[in-house]
């Protein structure tokens, strides 16, 4: 029997969310002056919540490693933000983002949470352009859109490509006026370490200054967990150097269950892998994919030919190229969404027709493209006999308008110029669906905590459609979370606050602070990194795109066998009193060997190809359908939600049976 | 490539600092500056020495946590770029390189290369946003037209990652671009400019009380900055400042 309740309301899905809220109960504005939160994580997700939480009149404390909020990871999201304006007239609607959300997801995610989600999208537009978001105009002054991955309306609104930078310095702009007002207690350069409960419930966190390296406690009536996601697992991810998995981890060790760790999202169109000096993967947004068109070498003597430098791309006649996702997917072609982008480059790779050094490559090409946009300019301009010459170069600025900085990216990073030559791209790690277990309240099997954003599970599935974790970070952050935590701290009114001089935080505080001695004075001989690069690999190769049996459980023993090794040989220099970069890193590579084989553990149970990932075992075999991912729902329309239980292996699977009320479970189909 | 690092190292923020030799070898030309310098601090940890702090996340020139002042300039000598986006290609075998943190009164060392850029959130925190509820009753986005034009330049002032590296390269340590930039953000958009007046004095006054210096016209800012941000926002700054002083409550 499950001890999971989702507590998705009763009723039908389109009024479950408004009669929630007509139903819960409310803090007196005058009660919530007495009553402190603690968020760890400013992005998004963790910013959105504070800055809301603060309006309200919470007292928020909340905290970051980076020295602002201003550099969470959110910053980096390049394409755009979904929500269902139906601003174009093309036929959107609440039901079809919700509709394209669950599909996209590959029907892995909770129907009411999704719908949710769907319904406050629009909202969110409304906020972000109040608090002075630049997106981007048309020329009647209206917001423009362009579409995305996986959907056949045009809903994604962005900022030029930096629509995730836009919308967290709209939050950052909104924490800073709560900052000022004295509403939010901003601690930068902070590093949650674990998680206190009194009584059954989160009632603070024990945090590390980086500066100085002091221990400090900070108590909470409830503590929100928004610190993004775990994709550096596989140490070369498109996250950031500093993204981590520690709070979601530790929280998890004291009673909070993990959510589907093995479903991450690979992202199709990311720069390729040079050399093994490398330290992160750079992404291009997906947003290219409106315009350039993917392909390889048709016969396999060409492919190597340009592997090995003797014929250029721009020299192969239009009939010797594969353009193989139209070819293949003719109704979405290029569009089709990441997970089968993905995996159809890593096919044409596998099969030898990769195309740079390495075999990892496929190329997207933006001829057609100058071509068409400079025809359509020469038109418009009145240019009668325009030379080829010209019009490429006309469409070369469009282009060059719609996405000029990602093409300066490619080149700085590549030093090759993507007007001329087509752009090399392939999938790289990118986000995690899985996360912390969460239900309809986003509160997790522990009282009182709450996690928000890429670190919970909740609304994507088995895999993620572009331009909707951004949406679904404010969607929580801004008018989820301020609800729901709202209902369960009414119960908390007269409890006053909360001491952090008891043993429970001393309890806590000492195993933190042991962890840390116990680095400080091991007399290793590696470094931090040396075993994350180890632990990256077995998850490149036996965790990643494709699985079978055989190589998760190679995995699992392998990672269990790294994670000896780390605890023996790890060497961190400095002190622990200081700031101290490479005990940072420490903590958080350590989190990441258990989590590494949990998540290998997680991928062995689910016997099915899903979202982004390629189980050989479960393939379809005939049918139109022959050779795609086999998703199997009869036995796997579940949330597996693990439980601690000292080792990762030793962890115990609960599963949340999905229900599909009002979406028809059907096999994907992009043909 | 093997190359000389000249690397200023300084515990703390009371402690005195010095400039310290380093070699590193096999350096790819392929690699970023910041990998380059993984490889130096792979190669310190492995002898037991302390590996040289420096800031830096995303490495790939969004966050603007990196801030390397690389042979006398923010950012090192390519244009337009992060350091996290500087590549070993603009260097050559043999060269001598010097690395320093920022280095302006308004932004103490912490450790090494970092220092502290708490001023920045301080200005910002004076007035740098739209007094508006987050909690959801606002009006329809498409409620409010905005010119093409407009919300162009306004994205392009917006486009400031808050590096510091113009108050690094401008010889009187000013931050004027950096708020200019802010500044004029929401001075081109219809919203919040009830609050226009108030949040441009707010704001400069902070950026005085921070220690940064003048704006001498040099135009070094422009010139280092990453993202392009132009002097016309420290223009645009100053007009609205004259526009808020001749504002009567
Ligand atoms: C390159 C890139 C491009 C993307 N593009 C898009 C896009 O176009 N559209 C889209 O919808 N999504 C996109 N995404 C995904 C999206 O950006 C993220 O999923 C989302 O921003 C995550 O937000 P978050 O608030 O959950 O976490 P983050 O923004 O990662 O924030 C995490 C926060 O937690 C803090 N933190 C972490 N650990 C600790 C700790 N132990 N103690 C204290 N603080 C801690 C950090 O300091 C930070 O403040 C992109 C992602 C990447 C990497
Ligand atoms: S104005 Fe330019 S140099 Fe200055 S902080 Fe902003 S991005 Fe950095
Ligand atoms: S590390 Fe983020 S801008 Fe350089």
């Amino acid at each position: 029997m499950s001890v999971l309740d989702s507590k998705v309301p009763e009723g039908p899905i389109k009024d479950k969310w408004t009669t929630y809220k007509d139903k819960i109960n409310l803090v007196n504005p005058a009660n919530k002056r007495h009553i402190d939160i603690i968020v760890v994580g400013t992005g998004l997700a963790g910013g959105s919540a504070a800055a809301t939480l603060a309006e309200l009149g919470y007292n928020v404390k909340a905290f970051a490693y980076q020295d602002s909020p201003r550099r969470a990871h959110s910053i980096a999201a390049q394409g755009g933000i979904n929500a269902a304006k139906n601003y174009m007239g093309d036929g959107d609607s609440t039901y079809r983002l919700f509709y394209d959300t669950v599909k996209g997801g590959d029907y892995r995610s909770r129907e009411a949470n999704v719908h949710r989600l769907a319904e406050v999208s629009g909202n969110i537009i409304d906020q972000c352009v109040a608090q002075g978001v630049p997106f981007a105009r048309d020329y009647g002054g209206l917001l423009d859109n362009r579409s995305f991955g996986g959907v056949l309306v045009s809903r994604t609104f962005y900022a030029k490509g930096q629509t995730g930078q836009q919308l967290l310095l709209g939050c950052y702009s909104a924490m800073n006026r709560q900052i000022a007002r004295g509403k939010i207690d901003m601690y930068n350069r902070h590093e949650m370490l674990d998680v206190v409960k009194v009584d059954g419930k989160a009632r603070g966190i024990i945090a590390r200054d980086l500066i100085t390296g002091e221990i400090e406690r900070h108590s909470a009536h409830a503590v929100v967990i928004a610190t993004g996601g775990y994709g550096n697992v596989y140490f070369l991810s498109t996250n950031a150097m500093g993204s981590n998995a520690t709070a979601a981890w530790k929280i998890h060790k004291k009673g909070a269950f993990f959510a589907n760790p093995c479903f991450t999202q690979i992202h199709p169109t990311c720069i390729p892998r040079s050399g093994d000096y490398q330290s992160k993967l750079t992404l291009m947004s997906e947003s290219l994919r409106n315009d350039g068109r993917i392909w390889v070498p048709a016969k396999l003597e060409d492919a190597k030919a340009i592997q090995e430098g003797r014929l250029k791309p721009t020299e192969l006649a239009e009939e010797d190229r594969d353009y193989y996702l139209e070819r293949r997917y003719p109704a979405f072609g290029n569009l089709v969404p990441r997970d089968v982008a993905s995996r159809a480059a890593k096919e044409r790779c596998d099969a030898g027709y990769g195309v740079n050094a390495t075999g990892e490559a496929v190329y997207l090409d933006f001829a057609a493209a100058f071509v068409r946009y400079g025809s359509e300019q020469a038109k418009i301009k009145g240019l009668k006999n325009a030379s080829k010459e010209e019009i490429i170069k006309l469409g070369q600025e469009i282009i060059e308008q719609k996405y000029g900085n990602l093409f300066q990216m490619y080149e700085k990073i590549i030093a090759e110029n993507p007007y001329e030559t087509p752009m090399m791209i392939y999938p790289a790690t990118h986000y995690t669906m899985g996360g912390v277990w969460v239900d309809y309240n986003l509160m997790t099997t522990v009282d009182g905590l709450y996690c928000i954003g890429e670190a919970n599970f909740s609304d994507h599935g088995a895999n993620r459609l572009g331009a909707s974790a951004l949406m679904q970070g404010l969607a929580d952050g801004y008018f989820v979370l301020p609800y729901t935590i709202g209902d369960y701290l009414a119960d908390d009114i007269r409890t006053g606050p909360i001491s952090t001089e008891t043993k429970e935080f001393d309890e806590v505080e000492k195993e933190v602070k042991d962890k840390i001695d116990f680095f400080i004075n091991n007399n290793g001989t590696k470094s931090v990194d040396h075993f994350h690069k180890r632990l990256g690999k077995v998850m490149w190769d036996k965790v990643g795109m494709s699985r079978n049996e055989k190589d998760l459980k190679e995995a699992m023993v392998e990672i269990k066998a790294i994670r000896e090794e780390f605890w023996k040989e790890v060497k961190v220099p400095g002190d622990a009193n200081e700031m101290n970069p490479e005990l940072e890193k420490a903590g958080r590579v350590a989190d990441f060997l258990e989590l590494g084989e949990l998540f290998a553990k997680d991928a062995l149970i689910r016997n099915e190809s899903c979202g982004g990932h390629f189980r050989e075992e479960s393939v379809e075999l005939d049918g139109e359908q022959k050779g795609e991912a086999k998703r199997n729902d009869k036995d796997f329309a579940f949330v597996s939600a693990w439980e601690y239980k000292g080792e990762p292996a030793d962890a115990v699977l609960h599963k949340e049976e999905l229900e599909f009320k009002d979406i028809e479970l059907k096999q994907r189909s992009y043909k | 490539m093997n190359l000389t690092l000249k690397i200023w190292r300084q515990k703390g923020p009371q402690d005195k600092g010095k400039m310290v030799d380093y070699k590193v070898s096999d350096i790819s030309e392929h690699m970023s500056f910041l990998e380059m310098m993984d490889v130096l601090n792979e190669q310190l940890v492995n002898s037991g020495e302390e590996p040289v702090a420096f800031d830096h996340d995303c490495r790939e020139g969004i966050c603007g946590m990196c801030s390397l002042h690389i042979n006398g300039e923010a950012h090192g000598p390519d244009r337009g770029i992060t350091t996290c986006q500087l590549h070993m290609r603009m260097f050559k075998d043999g060269d001598t390189i010097t690395i320093e943190p920022w280095r302006a009164k308004a932004f103490p060392v912490i450790k090494d290369l970092i220092v502290d850029r708490m001023a920045f959130e301080r200005i910002q925190q004076a007035g740098g946003y739209i007094s508006v509820n987050t909690s959801g009753n606002t009006q329809d986005a498409n409620a409010l037209p905005i010119s093409k034009h407009n919300a162009d330049e306004a994205m392009d002032a917006a486009a400031c990652i808050g590096c510091g590296a113009c108050v690094a390269s401008c010889k009187n340590s000013s931050a004027m671009l950096f708020v200019g930039a802010k500044v004029s953000q929401f001075a081109l958009l219809p919203q919040g400019q009830v609050e226009a007046a108030d949040r441009v004095k707010n704001m400069v006054a902070q950026m005085d009380l921070e220690g940064f210096g003048n704006c001498t016209n040099t135009g070094a800012c422009e010139v280092e900055c990453p993202k392009g941000i132009s002097l016309e926002n420290i223009a645009r700054m100053n007009r609205e400042l004259v526009k808020a002083s001749l504002i009567k409550f």
